[in-house]
């Protein structure tokens, strides 16, 4: 990035001390940051962290309650359920920046094309994305991986294809709402090429409604990796992710129910974050917003 | 007669959304990378087996006759054959659409039945405790992954308590009253979500009528908060709600996929997660399809209901 870039960047954006201070007045928000922080460095640190080796099976352990050496019992097949989600958080962590990482990559650029150049450009992909929104998503992505066949990265490569209608919408509907400000006129008429207004003008102001659809779209990107996981249809055995270890406890949850809570609570837990984080950073971005105009 | 031509370009609007939804599912097999014959032909297929698999599929012909071909066939309602049970794809979906149409009519029944009395008292006790507490409890519901709350419901109510059947399903043209004992469960799961959703939508449409100047004047003449939202509030509200419920259709196809397979329900979600395993494309494509056009069939229902909640709409 250039030094004129960077202006660009801080003169649009709020600046980061008012915005930083806004969210963290947002207690809500500020500890899930601080839960989700934590659950990272669980996946980063998981070889130290985790008690046992996630994969080592002891055959006279099946299926034990919670205990002193399995602190949330055992599985099927007598592994340390502890360690196992300790280490699948990497699993799903990693999927779900995936899934994110394709949506962003596809719908921003279609969607500052669409909201800039607008006319017959925009007609044509806003009615494909009208048609790609119509499946439901995670039938589309099952039929998009049965095209291409159950992995983790298939599956989370047809999360992101799934998703990027929903962030090429988002990102169309402010640069809708930026292209008729007299500054990007006044930059056309110093002669700016229309790539140039597009990321230094355009872009800047996409950024902030960006990042909180990103956020929301990485709980959604996890619930649907889990489901798919869970269906056998994401990652596959020997690697784990939350959702294929709920999927393996599920047959056994009578005998053996705290495998299946556990791994539904973990889920659970990082998704209600990311949603929270998100409202989060559209409450102090908003406020930014109303207060500037 | 409004009404009518009201109806009729709201039809002819899907028109064109439909036939793109058709080519989309079409493409997808030439679309997404890879090789679908070697993906069908299976792991260490040899070079005959793919070749036989991309004849099967009619992969091996020119793309304007594939389309041609698929597109006939669509027209006069033929989505092909299935690989594996060689039945017609059509009528592979339309034996299994009844289970999950069922399953989303459930739980959108749920869904609305646990969020209107929910979002009403939302709205009625604002800021204060109860509100506070729905809110959390709407958060939580939206987070929580449907097998998740499923496979609680399967663990207390059913096997724990024994009060309910875990799995199955039952037509109702059998046993009226075991399909909706062994729909219970199935279409909680699904509607808590969206009971979750929707409260949120309900507390916010109650607040917003709420303060209105005509509802002043009904509190002022005497009537009781609770005879207001009855007679003013939920006729106002329905709007904002049957939005929802139209974003909401594709999210409960979508999460069928998965609650069938926890209760061990025949649906056209089932179909299609054993149509991957089995390499079935057609059922597939066809899954995909049929889905989606619920999907726009829905929302052309709910535009259809503006214009009844809202006369306005009709004459715009």
């Amino acid at each position: 990035m250039s030094a004129t870039t960077l202006q660009a960047a801080a003169v649009a954006l709020p600046p980061p001390s008012g915005f930083i201070k806004r969210f963290m007045r947002n207690r809500t928000a500020v500890v899930s940051l601080v839960i989700l922080l934590l659950i990272t460095l669980v996946a980063i640190f998981a070889p130290y962290l985790a008690p046992h080796d996630p994969a080592r099976s002891s055959l006279r352990n099946i299926m034990k309650p919670p205990n002193a050496m399995y602190w949330l019992g055992s599985d099927d097949l007598g592994r340390d359920v502890l360690s196992r989600l300790i280490f699948a958080s990497r699993m799903s962590l990693i999927a779900s920046v995936q899934a994110v990482v394709i949506a962003v990559g596809l719908g921003l650029p279609l969607g500052l094309i669409s909201g800039y150049l607008g006319g017959w450009v925009d007609m044509v992909i806003m009615r494909l994305n009208d048609a790609l929104m119509s499946f439901p998503a995670l039938i589309l992505a099952v039929v998009i991986v049965g095209l291409v066949g159950p992995s983790l990265t298939n599956a989370m490569t047809a999360i992101g294809l799934v998703y990027a209608p929903r962030v090429m919408r988002v990102v169309r509907g402010s640069t809708l709402s930026v292209r008729q400000e007299v500054y990007i006129n006044a930059a056309r008429a110093t002669g700016c090429s229309d790539g140039r207004i597009i990321l230094r003008h355009v872009l800047p102001n996409v950024t902030g409604p960006l990042v909180v659809q990103s956020t929301v779209l990485m709980g959604q990107a996890l619930l649907a990796e889990a489901g798919l996981s869970f269906l056998g249809l994401g990652v596959q055995p020997p690697e784990a992710s939350w959702g294929s270890i709920l999927g393996s406890a599920f047959p056994f949850m009578q005998r053996s129910p705290v495998p299946t809570i556990a791994a539904g609570m973990v889920i659970s837990v990082t998704v209600l974050c990311f949603n929270l984080i998100g409202d989060g950073i559209r409450d102090s971005v908003g406020r930014m917003r109303r207060a500037g105009d | 007669m409004s009404t009518l031509l009201f109806l009729g370009r709201r039809l002819l609007s899907a028109i064109p959304i439909l036939a793109l939804v058709g080519l989309i599912t079409f493409l997808l097999i030439h679309l997404i990378p890879g090789d679908p014959a070697a993906v069908v032909a299976g792991d260490n297929a040899s070079t005959e087996a793919i070749d036989a698999a991309r004849h099967r599929l009619g992969l091996d012909r020119p793309f304007l006759m594939q389309f041609w071909t698929w597109l006939s066939g669509v027209a006069v309602g033929d989505l092909g054959t299935s690989f594996t049970s060689g039945r017609p794809v059509v009528s592979l979906i339309f034996d299994r659409l009844p289970i999950t149409l069922s399953l989303t009519g459930g739980s959108t029944l749920i869904g609305i039945g646990i969020a209107i009395p929910m979002g009403i008292m939302a709205a009625l006790n604002r800021n204060s405790w109860v509100d506070r507490l729905i809110i959390t409890t709407t958060s939580l519901g939206i987070a929580a992954p449907e097998f998740f709350i499923g496979l609680l419901l399967v663990l207390v109510v059913a096997l724990n308590m024994g009060l309910l059947p875990a799995t199955g399903y039952v037509p109702f043209v059998e046993d009226p009253a075991e399909w909706v004992r062994r729909l219970i469960l199935p279409s909680f799961t699904l509607g808590i979500g969206l009971a979750a959703e929707l409260a949120r939508q309900v507390r916010g449409a109650m607040i917003d009528v709420l303060a209105r100047d005509y509802i002043q004047t009904a509190r002022a003449k005497g009537l009781s908060a609770l005879a207001i939202i009855v007679k003013h509030g939920l006729k106002n509200a329905a709007i904002p709600i049957v939005t929802v419920l139209g974003l909401q259709i594709r999210r409960l196809l979508g999460g069928a996929v998965i609650v069938e397979q926890i209760f061990a329900m025949n649906g056209v979600g089932s179909l299609a997660v054993r149509a991957v395993f089995l390499r079935d494309l057609p059922v597939l494509l066809g899954v995909a399809l049929i889905t989606a056009v619920v999907v726009l069939f829905v929302n052309l229902l709910v535009d259809m209901s503006y214009g009844y909640f809202d006369p306005k709409v009709r004459q715009s």
